[in-house]
Formats: structure tokens, sequence, C-alpha cells
């Protein structure tokens, strides 16, 4: 297998030829946050507004019928990427509207079954009880916790956590699964730990008992190989930013019986079957779910995105970013007074890489990076939990893709030590 | 390095050795703030003196921006009126949007925090422990703003 032609890609990447903080190169390490983007995507977004642009699914004319068509081609383009039907994806405005969908979907349910509304076939899984039990894990982002959190708030159900051992992996013995566990959300890799978890374990855990599972697969689909028919999951959501798209879209896929015996979420125009003064029926899934005109721009860039990751090959994007990890992991583990928060070996892991330096506060390690150039994440990466979990109060992360080279793995490694120097720490 | 406007030698001097670290037994009012992006944290009490000042303990984790800045607050702050505190409050805000010039009869070492005003992202860290001094001292007098 070939190594991804890095200086070729970054010249793909416009963001790229401006310089930061004093004329200074730019070493993007902050893709688990954001990833940039390249032309191809920037001129997708840009040929459809030019050329195709109208609402889509509505209206009569030429250019109606162009915008659908592109929408529903990048949903296609889009579902084959992870292995699914097109019918089975749902935008959202992002991951997080994605796992609210799900959440909202076993309130909603629980609901309208409480005042015996009409409801989907099939929609008793989604029926909780005082008692049930949710769970999810110690390594989540908030955005898989505090909507289940909120959920059992509002249902009665029971919130359970897996813990975390204390090389930042899943303790799955950590609890058992008990024929009251409706659903099991975790999350792929973890956005702070860089762990990747063992989803079949989970899932054969959960299946035991009948429970569904939510994969959160945020900082999986940008950077390996996934595909839905070999995960075993229920559900799995993603955002588009994080994998060279458009800000402003998500992605949940379900399993097509799953998603029908849903009620909506977010409801109006677009989602409906029909609509009297009383009362609505719904469209059947995915426009059940996707209420209001969509972000069909966004669609279409984000499928040129997957086109262009597609065109390098998700197998080397991995294997780029798995080198560049070993890398890293190694220049950090030569500094003295830097502790790696999670794996600290490049197996079942991602290229997100947690670190806290001795003596020196997470955000005055940012400042000293950023003013060599160097953009990384400060802070708890909104895993508040997980920080906790380590005895840390926040940490200096780094993370890396497709645009990323030895270089910018030294950059770091000098960065910190400068930064030692800078506060008077370390050697 | 641009930084050593914000990093000066006066706040790093703050940060390792940080004056008047430490909550006092007795207050009658107590506040937690913390600043949800990075986690930085400050509990602070304050205790009216029977002269009509206002006595101010704390503790704190964070960045050296927000440790130095409580630091200064209580060299400043500590054993001062409402009035004198509140209105030190008004001016290191105002100083950190570039609204006024740096006064150092009011703020003392704090005027070494105007570096920070080039950096948006850490003008939250040095407000941390001024906004829970105002807000501690509003409770602790009753008096509004």
């Amino acid at each position: 297998m070939t190594e991804l032609d890095v200086a070729r890609i970054r010249a793909d990447f416009p963001i790229f030829n401006r310089t930061v903080r004093n004329d200074r190169r730019l070493v993007y390490l902050d893709s688990g946050a954001t990833s940039q983007k390249p032309r191809q995507v920037l001129d997708a977004e840009r040929d459809f507004y030019e050329n195709h642009n109208a609402a889509v699914h509505r209206g009569a004319h030429q250019l109606a019928e162009e915008a659908t068509d592109a929408f529903e081609a990048a949903r296609a383009t889009i579902a084959r990427f992870i292995g699914a039907q097109p019918d089975d994806i749902v935008f959202t405005k992002n991951a997080t509207e994605a796992l609210n969908l799900v959440s909202y979907s076993f309130l909603n349910a629980t609901l309208k079954a409480a005042r015996s509304k009409p409801l989907p076939i099939g929609a008793e899984r989604f029926v909780l009880q005082e008692g049930d039990e949710i769970v999810v894990t110690e390594m989540e982002h908030h955005a898989n916790l505090v909507p289940w959190q909120e959920l059992c708030d509002k249902t009665g159900a029971v919130l359970r956590w897996i813990g975390l051992t204390d090389d930042g992996r899943l303790d799955l013995d950590s609890i058992e699964f008990t024929h009251r566990t409706k659903v099991v959300s975790l999350t792929h890799q973890s956005n702070l730990l860089g762990t990747v978890n063992d989803v079949a374990a989970v899932v054969a855990k959960a299946r035991a008992v009948d429970a569904l599972v939510v994969l959160d697969a945020c900082q999986s689909v940008p950077h390996m190989p996934v595909d839905v028919s070999e995960l075993g999951v229920d559900f799995i959501a993603w955002s588009g930013h994080k994998m060279l798209g458009p800000l402003g879209i998500g992605c949940l896929w379900g399993r097509s019986e799953l998603l029908s015996a849903m009620p909506p979420f977010i409801t109006g125009g677009s989602m409906i079957e029909t609509v009297h003064m009383e009362s609505s029926t719904f469209a059947a899934p995915p426009k059940r779910f996707e209420a209001g005109v969509p972000m069909a721009a966004q669609a279409v860039g984000l499928a040129a995105a997957v086109d262009y990751l597609n065109a390098l090959g998700m197998d080397k994007v991995a294997a780029h970013e798995h080198r560049l990890t070993q890398l890293a992991l190694e220049g950090l583990a030569g500094i003295k007074g830097v502790r790696v928060i999670g794996p600290t070996e490049a197996i079942e892991r991602g290229s997100a890489v947690s670190f806290v330096v001795e003596g020196l506060h997470p955000h005055d390690v940012g400042q000293i990076l950023d003013e060599q150039g160097i953009a990384v994440r400060v802070g708890h990466h909104c895993a508040w939990p997980v920080c906790r979990r380590y005895n840390v109060p926040a940490t200096t992360r780094a993370t890396f893709y497709i645009y990323n080279d030895d270089a910018d793995v030294a950059a770091l490694v000098e960065g910190i030590k400068a930064a030692q120097k800078f506060f008077g720490v370390g050697e | 390095m641009n930084l050593e406007n914000m990093y000066q030698e006066i706040i790093l001097d703050h940060y390792k050795h940080p004056h008047g670290k430490g909550l006092s037994e007795n207050f009658a009012a107590e506040v937690h703030h913390v600043n949800p992006t990075c986690g930085d944290e400050i509990t602070l009490r304050v205790t009216p003196n029977e002269d009509g000042t206002l006595a101010v303990s704390y503790d704190n984790q964070g960045c050296s921006i927000s440790q130095a800045s409580a630091s200064i607050l209580f060299d400043q702050l500590n054993n001062v009126t409402f009035e004198t505190g509140s209105s030190a409050v008004d001016h290191i805000i105002a100083m950190l949007q570039r609204a006024e010039e740096p006064n150092e009869e009011v703020l003392g070492d704090g005027i070494a925090l105007v570096g920070v005003a080039q950096y948006p992202a850490r003008v939250k860290c040095a407000l941390l422990s001024w906004m829970a001094w105002k807000d501690a001292a509003i409770q602790a007098t009753g008096k509004g703003e």
C-alpha cells in the first residue's frame, strides 16, 4: 500500500496558503474539533448555489428538480460510504442533533404511549418504563451523555455507565446489562482518549438482553473504513464537518425497521403525509425526520468530501493517521513531564492524542503552541467526566488527519519543549 | 515572542507564588465560578469587616492567567469597600475590552494583564475571579449593581 501524498493533498486546501501569528506556517492539529475543507468541497457547494439552487422536494420547475436530484444523489453517495441504503440515512444539522433525534424518539414514544396516542408500528421498542436502564460509557462526549441524562429525568429511566480502566479502555466487566437495559449508547472512538472501542463486544452483551445499540461515530467515520453492515449496531451518528465536509450537516443512520417505528422529532413542513386542523400523519423515513427546507448545498458538499476520501482510500487514511499517531506517542514519551491521557501505544486507538504537561495548565501550553503556528485544542473537550476520571482539570489535545505529516508531529514535540522552557518547568 | 506581552514576569510571579490563596473559615457569602470551556474554577468567599470593608478569601485551579489574576485581585480587593471593589471590577473589564487605559492606582499589578486583551479567548480567564468577587460581594452586602 502506497502512502498518502501529503504535499499534494495540502495543495487542495486553500487554508494552508495562509500563515498565522507572525507569519508562521499553519500546523493544524485540531481536526478532531473540525477538519479543514478541500477546494473540491467548496467548489461543489458553489456549483450548487450558482447553477442548481432551489428548495428541494418542492416546486414544479427545472431548478427544483435539479436541486432535488443533487440532494438525493448526495444521500446515496454518503450512504454507500458506510455500506448503507440511502433511505436509512437522515440528514441533521450535526451529530448532536442526530443523537438527540434518537433520544427524543424514546421520549416521544413514551409520552404518546402514556396518552394512548397513535404510534408507528413497532414503536414499543422506544417506550420506556420507570426503572428501565440506559447505558452509556464514562468516555462519552457530552453530546452522547447529556441527551440521555435528560431522557432519564423525563421518563424515570435510570442512567448507568461502563467504567474505564486506568489505561483508557472500557472496563466491560464494570457493569452487567440486565433485562431492563433498553439502549446502550457509546462512542466508536473517544474524542479525548483516542481509544477505539471494541464495538462487537458491546453489541454481543447488548444483544443478549435485547437492547438497542447507538454508536457515536464522529471520530471514526472520518478516519477509518466504517461499514454498518459489519458493525452490528442499530444507529450511528456522525458529523460532516469533521470529515472535510461543510458545517451544518450531520447524519444519522438507522436500521430501516427501527427508523420506521420511530415517532417524529422536529416537526413541520416536508415531514408530513397528510395535515388536517385536528391532527397529521407523517411521511416515511428519512423525510419523517427532515422537517423544513433541507441543507441541500451542505449535503452536496459532504458528498464531495466522501468522493475525496474515497479517492484517497479510507484504508490509506487510517494507515497514515496510525503512523503519525505512533510518531506522536513516541515523541511525547520522550519529553520529561509529559503524560498521555489515554492509550500510550498505537493499538486500537485513533489519532486523538491528549496529554498534560507537569506544572503547566493546558491553556498555557496551547497559547505557546499557538504562538508557533500550532493549532491544538485545550480544555475538557466536551468530555468533562473523562477528565475527572483521570484526575486532570483539562488536557491539551492534538489530532491528526490526511494533511498532517511528520514535520507537524516534530513541530508539536518541539513546541511543547518550548512551552516548558518558557515557563521554566520540565528539564 | 509576542506572548511576553501577556505573560509578563509579574504575571508569572503571581502564578507561581499566589497571594492569599486558601479559604477562610468565616464568610457571609461563597460563590463557585467556572469557565465551562476549559474547566478553570474558583471558590471565593466574602466577609464584611466591622469597618464596612470586605475581606476576601479564595481557592482556585486553572491556567496561569486565571491564577495570577486571582492573586492580584487579593492584593487589590481584600479589605476594601464594595464601591471601591466594584469600580475596580468595572475598570478591569473595560481595560480588557480596550475601552480604558490601564490605571495602576486601581489595579496595581493588574495593569500587567492588559496584554490579555489581544487574546480574546483568554479574557474570560483573566476575569473569572473578578466576576466571582462581584457576585459574592453583592450577596454579602445586599448591594446591587
